[in-house]
This record gives structure tokens, C-alpha cells and sequence, in this order.
């Protein structure tokens, strides 16, 4: 089953296209890694995909029914968007702006409850930051807002869970842990699509890759066969020797021999 | 700002007996002063149905000068101070006002017309609040038909560019209005606001506005915090952004146009208020808004008193929220920059 299924789609602000033709299926329960250069239109697709900018033209489906069908509060309940991080204007504490993750799920008219709370708490404690909580996020770093982003993105609750670059600006320790939730959370069953600017962590969770290249998608599938040298090299403009020059050993070594 | 969020409620058990202190400072102060114990004895009089034995000037006082005169206090002060807390969450900005979208400015051009033209008192409150209702829907409208750009930002400069031909608009009557008659200083002093000659028939009307106004405010409160994200991130949380924010206006638009109309531009309220309470309480909206009314309503009662009570004549009350809430704004400025 297809969770998100994209037809003859055109993505874009207003007249400027940004790609063309995209026909790619998200499926149930698989990690699909979104790989492309910087303004190749990453975080366009996600929007679109999520319905927060209008297709250009073409067809966008989620779970079954066409995204202009979706009302707010049913998506929402339903699919997840970790946004990169942006350093908010008000001091809300880091409970709070998770919290705010749980609006999907409470009336109208209501405050979130002590489940919503619970829930909260223990994202922020999955997530090693439960220290954060009573913290302002606007006094946090860079890495703590996404961790928190990445915490409110997760008491949302939602089957699907859209990422836009998860891992780009954290340590090296907190890499590791968010690519260690990835697939925990892939293993109970969430269907999760994300970006990265590190073809390691793409191959390290995903169980297929895309490459977006300005324009359009050149290659998708099984990340032994589209994460090459060779089509790394092609979509980021660099040569494969350089690729293999930076990366270290065992990078894509494996990949690199069969080519 | 450590401490703030997590113990909200002693600052805000403080904050309300400064504000009760107000009101009773208030009762008690003025032309003719009326003792605390006079005022407990005609209170207790009053819930106990019994004869306070008190002059009857000291009653006429209590009742029918201090009181509507406080309660307008109240009301205009809580009003301003909750639409401030509104618009500056949806804008995303703590440095707005409710005059953002050009109600005031509405207002103040429908007043001068009532004014220049001599119209009845009712009259001139009536225009000014349907010109505030009408300036705001003008400038939603224009901000409607300008796409692809961020939504709040045409607002914004939809409001300010609205508000100054409205303002171009009262200027030109001020120059036309007859300088041998009072017109001239009617408009300029309806312009700097004032809850002189506020009566209870004034303060019916109002009120009922400022109720409805709210009741969207109470109940959305914990939407409302959304707002202050990112449009596409309050979206990608469940939340109909541009409904919502068309609500949050409508309601904080016509709690602004009820006060106005009765009491002129009382400047300063709507931005310097919901930024204290913000310092207090934090900013989420569930605390914030009682916060803010809560301040509004002591604020502007006790700029209200300086300006009856400061010199001879009676100041205008837009002079005094100005003068106190301008430095009181920049010391709040200067607090925030040190600890964030």
C-alpha cells in the first residue's frame, strides 16, 4: 500500500517551477531518504506534499485521498512534519512548543490535558532532553530546537512522519541517536520521509533512497543501487574520486566496488 | 527568564492586590476625597441593604461619579490590553498594537467626521466604531487580493498604509473645523482619549461588544498560540490558520472599535500591557490573556486617576498612558534583550 503517491506533479511558488513531472509512491512502513544539493527543492516537495503550498499541476495523494480533500486537523492526526528549526519569537518553554504537538488531538475549545502531557514528557525523555522542558525555546541552541521540534513531531502521533533534514544541525552523538529513533520508529511501523545532506545516514536508516536533482528526480530505489559514487557524483557535481577521497572507509566502499 | 513559567501564580496573586489596591486608590482620590473607611461602610452598606448614615454628596461620589468612571477604566484597559495580546501572537511580532490594522485610525477618522459636522454624542460613537469595523475589513480585503507574499506582512503594511490616509483624512478636518467654535479642541481632545463622560449608558453598550469580542479569546486559547508559529507549521499541526486568524481579528477588532468609540485613542495600553503580562506569565495565551486584562484593567484605572488627580485640569488619558508606558516599554525592552 501507498501511503503518499505523487502523478505527473509540478511543484513550485506561483510561476517559478521548481521540478516537473514527479511520479514517486511513498510506501507503508519504509524509511524513503530524500537526497539532493542545496535549493534542489527538498523542502518545496515536503510542502507540497503536505498540502501547505498548492501542486502546480498534477496529482498528489495521501493515503488514498487527494490532498486538497484533507481537512487540517484529520492530516494532522494522521501525518507529522518535523520543519528545520527556526529560532520562534516568544519565549514558550520546550514543553510548551510540544505540547503544541498534541493540538491535533484535543477540542477545539480545550487545553492540553495531563495525557497530552504525559505524551510530552515522555517524547521529550525518548528524545534525552527532558531537561529542556521548563527551558525557553528561544534561549536553546540550534540542536536542542530540533531535538524539540523532533520531540513535538512525535506527540503528534501520526503514522507518517515527513522530516526535513532531522539530523542537520546536531552533534555527533545526538546524529547517531536520531538515526537510532529513526528506525526504532520504523520498526513499529511509521512510515517516515525525510531529507538529509549525508548519503552515510541515508544508507544507515533508509530502506529506499531518491535523488532530487534540480528539475527533477534522477534515480530511486534500493540504496545499494542509487546511493553510487557514480550518481552521487552526478547529482551533487563533484567526481567520484573526490566522494571517495572524503568519505571514509567503508562508506560506500561496498557500492564502489561493484561499480 | 528561568522561574517565570514554572511559578506564574504567586506573580499573578501579587499582581492582583496591587491591582485591587488600584481600584480602591482610585474610589478614594479626586476632587473630593472620599475616606477608605467612608468607602468599606457605603460598600457594606449597600450588600447589606442597610443606611450607611453617610452625607448624601459621599454616596452621589461613590456611585454615580467614581464608579462608572472606574468600571470604564476596567473595561477600556482590559479590552485594549486583550486585543494587544491577540494581535501580537498572530503577528508574531510583541511589538504591536491593536491599532495594526487601522481600527484606531478608523475610529478616530469617524469621530472627526461626527465632530466636524455636529453630530449628537451617540452619534459620534456610533460612526467611530462602524469607521474602526470598516477601516480593519478595507484592509483584510486588500490583504486578500495580494497573493504570494506572506500574509502577515501585507496585513501589516495593508493597516499601516490604510492608517495613514485615515490619519491624512483627520488632519484635513482639523484644518477645515472652525477655529472660533470648540470643534477643533472636541477632535484633538477625543483623539488623545479620555473616560471622562463615560456613563453607565455608555459602558452598557460597550460592554456587551467587549464580552463577545472575548468569548473567541477564552475558548481558542490554546490555538492561539499556534499562531505564533510559522503559518505552515500551526498548518502542518492541525490548525485552520487563515480561519482562526480571521476570528482572532474580528474578535480583537471589535472589542477595540466598543472601547474607542467611548473613550477616544488611549494609546500605549495595547502594546506596553500584554508585554508585561508576557514577562509575568509567560506567553502562552491560556495564562497570558487573563494576565493581560487583569494588568490592562489596573493600568489604565490608575493612568486614569493620575489624569484627573495630577494637576488642576483634567490631562488627557492618552498623554498619560504615553508618558508612563513609553519608558515602562523600554525598561521591558532593555530586561528582555539582557536575558534571552
Amino acid at each position: 500500500m501507498n501511503v503518499i503517491e505523487t502523478r505527473d506533479l509540478s511543484i513550485g511558488y506561483g510561476r517559478k517551477v521548481v521540478t516537473r513531472s514527479l511520479a514517486f509512491d511513498v510506501k507503508a512502513g519504509e524509511v524513503l531518504c530524500l537526497l539532493g544539493p542545496n535549493g534542489c527543492g527538498k523542502t518545496t516537495l515536503f510542502k507540497t506534499l503536505l498540502g501547505l503550498l498548492p501542486p502546480l499541476s498534477g496529482e498528489v495523494r495521501v493515503l488514498g485521498e487527494t490532498i486538497a480533500g484533507w481537512s487540517r486537523l484529520a492530516f494532522a492526526q494522521r501525518v507529522a512534519y518535523m520543519p528545520q528549526a527556526h529560532p520562534g519569537v516568544f519565549p514558550f518553554t520546550v514543553n510548551e512548543i510540544v505540547l503544541m504537538g498534541r493540538t491535533a488531538h484535543i477540542g477545539r475549545f480545550a487545553t492540553p490535558s495531563g495525557h497530552d502531557r504525559k505524551i510530552a514528557a515522555d517524547c521529550l525523555e525518548m528524545l534525552g532532553i527532558s531537561h529542556l522542558g521548563e527551558c525557553s525555546y528561544t534561549a536553546i541552541s540550534g540542536g536542542e530546537r530540533q531535538l524539540a521540534l523532533i520531540a513535538r513531531a512525535l506527540a503528534q502521533q501520526a503514522t507518517v512522519l515527513v522530516m526535513d533534514e532531522p539530523t542537520a544541525s546536531l552533534d555527533f552523538g545526538n546524529q547517531i541517536r536520531i538515526l537510532g529513533h529513526i528506525d526504532r520508529l520504523r520498526h513499529q511501523g511509521i512510515t517516515i520521509l525525510m531529507s538529509t545532506h549525508q548519503p552515510e545516514h541515508a544508507l544507515r536508516v533508509a530502506d529506499r533512497i531518491a535523488l532530487l536533482a534540480p528539475g527533477s528526480i534522477t534515480g530511486i530505489g534500493a540504496p545499494q543501487d542509487v546511493a553510487t559514487p557514480d550518481k552521487l557524483a552526478d547529482l551533487y557535481g563533484v567526481t567520484e574520486d573526490e566522494i571517495a577521497a572524503y568519505l571514509p572507509a567503508g562508506g560506500l566502499k561496498h557500492d564502489h566496488c561493484s561499480h | 527568564m528561568p522561574g517565570k513559567n514554572s511559578a506564574p501564580f504567586p506573580a499573578f496573586l501579587t499582581a492582583l492586590s496591587i491591582v485591587v489596591a488600584i481600584f480602591l486608590i482610585a474610589f478614594a482620590v479626586g476632587k473630593y476625597p472620599v475616606s477608605p473607611a467612608d468607602l468599606l461602610r457605603s460598600v457594606f452598606a449597600r450588600l447589606t441593604g442597610r443606611d450607611a448614615g453617610l452625607p448624601e454628596a459621599v454616596e452621589i461620589v461613590i456611585w454615580n461619579i467614581r464608579l462608572p468612571r472606574v468600571t470604564a477604566g476596567i473595561l477600556v484597559g482590559a479590552a485594549l490590553a486583550a486585543a494587544g495580546a491577540a494581535y501580537q501572537n498572530m503577528f508574531r511580532n510583541p511589538l504591536v498594537s491593536p491599532d495594526i490594522l487601522g481600527v484606531s485610525a478608523g475610529a478616530g477618522f469617524g469621530a472627526t467626521l461626527g465632530i466636524f459636522f455636529g453630530f449628537s454624542l451617540t452619534a459620534i460613537q456610533v460612526i467611530a466604531f462602524v469607521c474602526g469595523l470598516l477601516a480593519v475589513g478595507v484592509v483584510y480585503a486588500i490583504s486578500g487580493l495580494v497573493r504570494r507574499h506572506d500574509p502577515v506582512l501585507v496585513l501589516v503594511l495593508a493597516g499601516i498604509a490604510v492608517g495613514t490616509l485615515l490619519n491624512a483624512g483627520v488632519s484635513l478636518f482639523k484644518i477645515l473645523s472652525d477655529p472660533h467654535s470648540q470643534q477643533l479642541s472636541n477632535i484633538v481632545f477625543w483623539l488623545l482619549g479620555s473616560l471622562n463622560g463615560i456613563d453607565t449608558r455608555d459602558l452598557a453598550s460597550a460592554a456587551p461588544l467587549v464580552l463577545i469580542g472575548l468569548a473567541p479569546m477564552i475558548l481558542l486559547r490554546w490555538r492561539v498560540n499556534l499562531l505564533s508559529l510559522p503559518d505552515e507549521e500551526a498548518a502542518a499541526l492541525g490548525v485552520e490558520v487563515a480561519r482562526l486568524r480571521l476570528v482572532l481579528i474580528v474578535a480583537a477588532t471589535l472589542i477595540t472599535a466598543a472601547v474607542v468609540s467611548i473613550a477616544g485613542i488611549v494609546g500605549w495600553v495595547g502594546l506596553v500591557v500584554p508585554h508585561a503580562a508576557r514577562f509575568l506569565v509567560g506567553p502562552n495565551f491560556s495564562r497570558l490573556l487573563p494576565a493581560s486584562l487583569l494588568l490592562g484593567a489596573g493600568f489604565v484605572v490608575a493612568t486614569d486617576t493620575l489624569a484627573r488627580t495630577l494637576v488642576v485640569i483634567e490631562l488627557p488619558l492618552g498623554i498619560v498612558t504615553a508618558m508612563i508606558g513609553a519608558p515602562f516599554f523600554l525598561y521591558l525592552l532593555a530586561r528582555t534583550g539582557k536575558t534571552e
